[in-house]
């Protein structure tokens, strides 16, 4: 639909984006209106991410990563975490709701939680409406669509 | 180092939205370590700060973004003159040094500071720093067993501690350890207790800020025949 939301979700490699796809597996229903962006771990987060996403006009941003204690990496979803909540912080300065971002944990068995998370983030989202920096759906997607591009060269590039 | 902190983003978009393409300027040296105005910094506010101007109205407003080296140095603002007549401001997150730097150096250009420069200082853990010197031009720290009372003593009291010492903090909030303690006990593991038994004499303060702007001049390095002018 033209109202749907749209959302960038920034996996893990080694949770949510395994999750995402056991989703898919069990054949469970969530809203089509996420795009899964594949990180190798949400350590890799930066700030400037989350707000290059909202400022190319995305609606809503998830970031998931795996279950606190279960980094494949240690600490990185810890370090995730702070670094949301700075973003969020940054949001509400500029004047856009931080609700529009959320970090969830979750293993790479939740498939239902997964497809839950994006129902829920969906729901929030069409409640508040669409971002005010938005401007055309289609260069909000063509917009995601090259942020998803660039990590997954520079994922194939690490994986070289 | 020296030790900064951003200023917000209402206050910097403010600041610029009467012009139409803005420079943010971060400098790689002091302000990158106390993580506000290095090049990470730069985009997180280069991005924060075309968001703010997007929902003020002022969508177009230009931002751009750029770290130097070192904004300081006349040298190191070489790499960043060529670009520099593309706009009509700048905003610098170097300290006030590195924002006046810039301001001398382009003349013409609007300079505006996105940082509040806070201290001389050093990082007591992870993501803390604090002040250690007030750059007040006449080092005592000999006396005081290489603590400053003039910074670590709320009430830069030479000859302390005050009443208000109490179990090793300061009266003036609980969580700030008492300088005078800090002295002290370091003086008593220096063995040097003794030196407490002589009364400071009131500090100097004419080499701090008094009669402008202070300078510190080395003859023998500056260019012969110029002079400190050079």
């Amino acid at each position: 639909m033209n109202n749907d939301p749209i959302i960038l979700a920034f996996c893990c490699h080694y949770c949510a984006y395994a999750a995402a796809d056991l989703a898919g597996s069990m054949r469970l229903q969530y809203p089509s209106n996420v795009r899964v962006l594949r990180l190798p771990c949400t350590g890799k987060l930066e700030v400037n991410y989350l707000l290059a996403a909202f400022e190319r006009g995305v609606d809503g941003v998830i970031v998931a990563g795996c279950l606190e204690g279960g980094c494949h990496f240690l600490e990185g979803n810890l370090r995730a975490r702070r670094r949301t909540e700075r973003a969020r912080e940054l949001l509400a300065e500029i004047g856009i709701e931080p609700e529009r971002l959320e970090m969830f944990n979750l293993s790479s068995a939740e498939g239902s939680r997964f497809a839950e998370i994006v129902t829920l983030m969906s729901e929030r989202l069409q409640r508040l409406g669409p971002s005010p920096l938005r401007k055309g759906r289609e260069s909000v997607h063509e917009a995601v669509e090259q942020m998803s591009a660039e990590a997954e060269a520079a994922l194939a590039g690490d994986e070289r | 180092m020296i030790v900064a902190d951003r200023k917000s983003v209402g206050e910097i978009r403010d600041m610029v939205q009467e012009h139409r393409r803005v420079l943010l300027v971060g400098c790689g040296t002091c302000v990158t370590v106390c993580l506000a105005g290095g090049e990470r910094e730069v985009g997180i506010l280069g991005s924060a700060l075309r968001m703010a101007l997007k929902l003020a109205r002022r969508g177009n407003v230009t931002v751009d973004e750029c770290t130097i080296e070192r904004q300081c140095e006349d040298a190191f603002i070489d790499a960043l003159a060529p670009r520099v007549g593309e706009y009509d401001a700048i905003c610098s997150l170097g300290c006030g040094a590195g924002v006046q730097a810039l301001a001398e150096r382009f003349p013409k250009k609007a300079v505006y500071p996105g940082l509040n420069t806070q201290f001389i200082g050093i990082l007591e853990s992870q993501g803390v720093w604090t002040e250690k010197c007030a750059g007040c031009g006449n080092c005592r720290l000999g006396e005081f067993s290489g603590i400053c009372p003039l910074t670590r003593c709320a009430k830069r009291l030479l000859n302390g501690p005050c009443g208000g010492s109490q179990d090793g903090k300061c009266e003036v909030n609980a969580d700030l350890p008492c300088g005078w303690q800090m002295i002290y006990d370091r003086a008593r593991e220096l063995g040097n207790l003794d030196t407490l038994y002589h009364i400071a004499a009131p500090h100097d303060w004419s080499t701090s800020h008094d009669g402008g702007p202070r300078k510190v001049v080395r003859e023998d390095q500056c260019i012969a025949g110029l002079g400190p002018r050079a």
